[in-house]
Parts: C-alpha cells; sequence; structure tokens
C-alpha cells in the first residue's frame, strides 16, 4: 500500500496536517507564531546533531527544541530583554551553529535544501509510523490537557486563581510544540513549519465563529493544502514545503471572501 | 448561623514587594463563608493585589496567606480577549467548568443576560462583558469569590442590579465574597467588613465604625463619606437588561 514514495508522502503529510490544525490554533491565539519560527530554526541543528551521531532525526529534533524552550524560560529569569530579542538570539545562534556544523560534516551526503524546504521522496515507511504514532500520542495529551490549556490562553490569572495548573501544562504545550515540529521537518522543510501551523489556523479564523471549529476547519484546511500541496509538486517538480504553503496562503486568501461578503450584506 | 465561622482565607500581616517599592504592606484579613469583605482605597492602593494575593496568583513576600478552600471563582479588573479567538458567551461560561446548556442558561439568567448565549465575546458592551463573568463565577457554585470591581461600565440600574445578585450569591450559596468595589453606597449598606486601604490598612472593621473612622473621612472626604444611604427610586415599571420595559 505505501510501495508508491508519493502515497506515502501523502499519508504522512495529512498526519501532520492533522497535528498542526489545533497546536497552529493555540500558537496564534497565544501570539506564539515567532516561539514556532525559533524551534523551527534550532531544528537545523538538531538535524546536524542526528547526522553527526547517527541518531533519529525527529528524536534529536525534539531534544533540541525542548532545550531550547527550557534556555528560554531561564533567559527570561536572568534578563529583562524582550521576549521577542531573546527568540532572535536563539534562533539565529543556533541556525548558525547548525551551519557551521554541517560545514564539518562534508563528508557525509548532504541535502541541505531538502532540510531547509522539505523532501517528499525521502519519506520512508518509518516516517509515516512516527508521524502517526507520534501524532496521535501528541493529539491524546492536547485532548487531556485542551481545557487547562485554553482557560490559560483566554487569561493566565483567572486559570491560575480558578485552580487549572496553567504553568504546568504551558510547560507540556511548549513540549508538544517542539514534538509536531520534529515529526514535520522531512515533510516541510525548517523554514516553513510555521507556516503550515499558523496559515491553516488563520484561514480557519476567518470563517469560523467558536473554538471548536475553528480547529476542525484549520485541521481541514491544513489537510486541504498538503494533499493539494503534493500533487502540484509532483506535477511541476517543486519542492513539496513550499508548494504545500503557497497552497495553504491560497485557501487563506480565500478564506477572506466570506469577511467581505459579510461586510458589504451589512451595510 | 454557625457556618458562619467557616473560615475560607486569611491573610496574616501580608505584604507584596515589587522592585523598586512595596506594592502593598500589612494586610491582615479573613474572609469566612456568607461574608461579605470589601476592599476599598484609591488607584494603586493595593485592592488588586490584596486580592491577587488571596488568589495565590501573588506570593506574599512577607506574612503568610492561608486558604481553606479550592472552590473559587474569580472576576478579574480587567480581561481583554483577542479577536483571533472566537470565543462565544456560552465558550466562555464552560472556561473552567463543564457545564450542560441548561445551567450555563440558568447561571445567565441570573445576571439577566440568557439572551446573549450565542453572541461573541467581542461583541458584547462593557456592561454586558461584566454580567457575562459574574455569571461565569456564579456557575462555579464557589465557596470562595473574589470580585475585583465587578461592575465596572454597567449602567445605574445595572449596577444596583448585580450589586443584589451579589448580595443574594452570597446568602443563596453561602459563600465567602471578597470584594473590591469603588461604591460607597453599596460598600457600606450590603457588606460586613470594610478594609480600607492605601498602601496598608488604614482602617478595617464593620461598615458602621468604619464611616466615622477619621482615616476613611480623610481617604474619602468629608462630602463622599457621608453619602451613606443606598439611593433607591421609586419606579412603576422595571427594565430588563437590554431596556426593554416590562413590568
Amino acid at each position: 500500500m505505501f510501495d508508491d514514495f508519493f502515497t506515502r508522502a501523502l499519508v504522512t503529510g495529512i498526519g501532520i496536517a492533522i497535528i498542526t490544525g489545533p497546536l497552529g490554533c493555540l500558537v496564534i491565539w497565544r501570539r506564539l507564531s515567532y516561539f514556532g519560527d525559533t524551534l523551527a530554526h534550532s531544528a537545523l541543528l538538531g538535524v546536524t546533531l542526528a547526522y553527526a551521531f547517527s541518531l533519529n532525526i525527529a528524536f534529536s529534533v525534539f531534544v533540541i527544541s525542548a532545550v531550547i524552550a527550557l534556555l528560554l524560560l531561564n533567559l527570561q529569569k536572568r534578563t529583562r530583554l524582550a521576549g521577542d530579542s531573546l527568540l532572535g538570539l536563539l534562533a539565529h545562534s543556533t541556525l548558525a551553529i547548525g551551519l557551521v556544523l554541517i560545514g564539518f560534516l562534508s563528508s557525509i551526503r548532504f541535502d541541505i535544501m531538502g532540510l531547509l524546504f522539505g523532501d517528499i521522496l525521502s519519506v520512508t515507511v518509518e516516517d509515516i509510523a512516527l508521524v502517526w504514532i507520534g501524532g496521535f500520542i501528541i493529539l491524546v495529551i492536547l485532548y487531556f490537557i485542551w481545557k487547562s490549556l485554553f482557560s490559560a490562553t483566554v487569561n493566565f490569572d483567572l486559570a491560575f486563581a480558578e485552580g487549572m495548573q496553567p504553568n504546568v501544562y504551558n510547560m507540556i504545550f511548549t513540549l508538544l510544540l517542539a514534538g509536531v515540529i520534529a515529526l514535520s521537518i522531512k515533510m516541510i522543510g525548517t523554514l516553513l513549519i510555521t507556516g503550515l501551523l499558523i496559515i491553516p489556523a488563520a484561514a480557519s479564523r476567518n470563517i469560523t465563529n467558536n473554538p471548536k471549529q475553528m480547529v476542525f476547519v484549520a485541521i481541514l484546511i491544513g489537510i486541504l493544502s498538503v494533499t493539494i500541496g503534493l500533487f502540484t509538486s509532483l506535477e511541476l517538480n517543486t519542492s513539496s514545503g513550499p508548494s504545500i504553503i503557497v497552497i495553504a496562503i491560497i485557501l487563506f486568501i480565500i478564506s477572506l471572501i466570506p469577511l467581505e461578503l459579510r461586510g458589504k450584506l451589512q451595510k | 448561623m454557625s457556618s458562619k465561622n467557616n473560615l475560607l482565607v486569611n491573610l496574616e500581616n501580608a505584604g507584596v514587594y515589587k522592585s523598586p517599592k512595596w506594592l502593598i504592606r500589612g494586610v491582615s484579613l479573613e474572609v469566612k463563608s456568607g461574608q461579605i469583605v470589601t476592599l476599598i482605597g484609591p488607584n494603586g492602593s493595593g485592592k488588586t493585589t490584596t486580592a491577587k494575593m488571596v488568589l495565590s496568583i501573588l506570593e506574599p513576600d512577607e506574612g503568610s496567606m492561608k486558604r481553606y478552600t479550592d472552590k473559587i471563582a474569580y472576576v478579574p479588573q480587567k480581561i481583554n480577549i483577542d479577536w483571533t479567538m472566537p470565543l462565544r458567551v456560552v465558550d466562555f461560561m464552560r472556561l473552567t467548568n463543564y457545564l450542560s446548556d441548561n445551567e450555563v442558561i440558568e447561571s445567565l439568567n441570573q445576571t439577566g443576560v440568557e439572551n446573549l448565549f450565542n453572541e461573541q465575546i467581542h461583541g458584547l458592551s462593557g456592561g454586558e462583558f461584566q454580567r457575562v463573568l459574574l455569571a461565569r463565577a456564579i456557575a462555579k457554585k464557589p465557596e470562595l469569590l473574589v470580585l475585583d470591581e465587578p461592575v465596572q461600565g454597567v449602567d445605574f440600574n445595572g449596577e444596583i442590579d448585580l450589586y443584589n445578585i451579589i448580595k443574594n450569591i452570597s446568602t443563596n450559596l453561602n459563600c465567602g465574597i471578597l470584594l473590591v468595589s469603588h461604591d460607597l453606597h453599596f460598600v457600606m449598606s450590603a457588606t460586613d467588613h470594610v478594609v480600607c486601604l492605601n498602601g496598608h490598612i488604614c482602617c478595617s472593621g464593620k461598615p458602621s465604625a468604619i464611616i466615622k473612622d477619621k482615616a476613611y473621612i480623610e481617604l474619602f472626604g468629608e462630602h463622599r463619606s457621608k453619602t451613606l444611604t443606598y439611593y433607591q427610586h421609586d419606579h412603576d415599571h422595571t427594565h430588563n437588561s437590554d431596556g426593554s420595559v416590562s413590568n
């Protein structure tokens, strides 16, 4: 069933879209898009280390992302620099370290373009298993912590006062975010993962009016982006990651139309 | 009532320091079941800080806070919900609570806004939002309710309405209420214990004692501090929260 590389890519991509839907909604509600970006940049370092020490890529990326998230929390306690400065500092230093390290690995065949933009040709049956099992675990955890996480997203003090333990669940959320980035590196590439998190969620917001609806529509838009994007990529021989994101942004533009219509109808 | 002696929370000489100054110092107070304790004082006097200590959002840097219940509901002073998050009133009501539709309607009904059930939070007026905030807190059936200026932005009749509701909650649910308020009418006529803050406790006690206290008169001025009576005017009809007239 998974003999064909394209089928493998499609099944993996749909799996990823199902996880990025709900996480993407939380990312935009919490204004964390730059944080997602930082984790994704640091993923390059993770991938390099994976090659250097022959580790599993997803595992190594996950560990590096988690370390970066912890570093960020630690830095926030030590300095009063604003959050976005710290994120920029972490994003670009890890990216630079990753790129320097790649230089040392010249003996190994290394497809840097594939790393940055995703490579459907390289998706294996193990990748499918990783994405679906990993994704399933992420979604199950997310399901159980959703209420706490969501209430803390609306108002941290209120959630804290009413015993929802938001600090614990914020931490878990960060790890889940690291997890989804680790799982989707191969398909989307480090530079564009944040796009798959944010764009379907943003498009969904334009046409929905409650949180659950927004999550489900974000998943649908993600699946559509992946499917149409991969077919386009196959047809036009373009990189898989950018093709998926281009489709997502087209869907976003379409999602704006009902807003305009609504505006006109109200006049 | 013997249950009146149920101690819910106890602050002992508590203070919060935020570089370079103490936001509040030396606060001692307690809230018991069925009791309304009010914090009054000028802006920046530490009312919200004190409320946040009671909720353990802020840890006291000196003194202590002991709380004997986890069934807490909170109406914060400010709450901004970004447009990015689509949120209906009913979703907001279920924020920290599992409620059936009927329970949601019942609570909204208590603050007179059951008609807003399916409305977007972003479309509500300031007064409507305060009513929803209060309804959400009531729905939790808390033992301790912390209200930080719960009637801000509510029109005059609505204010009286909401204060009556608050008074009812304390009797019906027998819960303790810590209320931050600017409304001296209500504070003096309906609460059990008043704590007057200005970076520290200026004076505290029963309303009848407070109004004679020199520190209180100094803080609020001769004129305002005497406006004791709870103003009520004759009305041959009543208004619903949306302004329509009913009899």
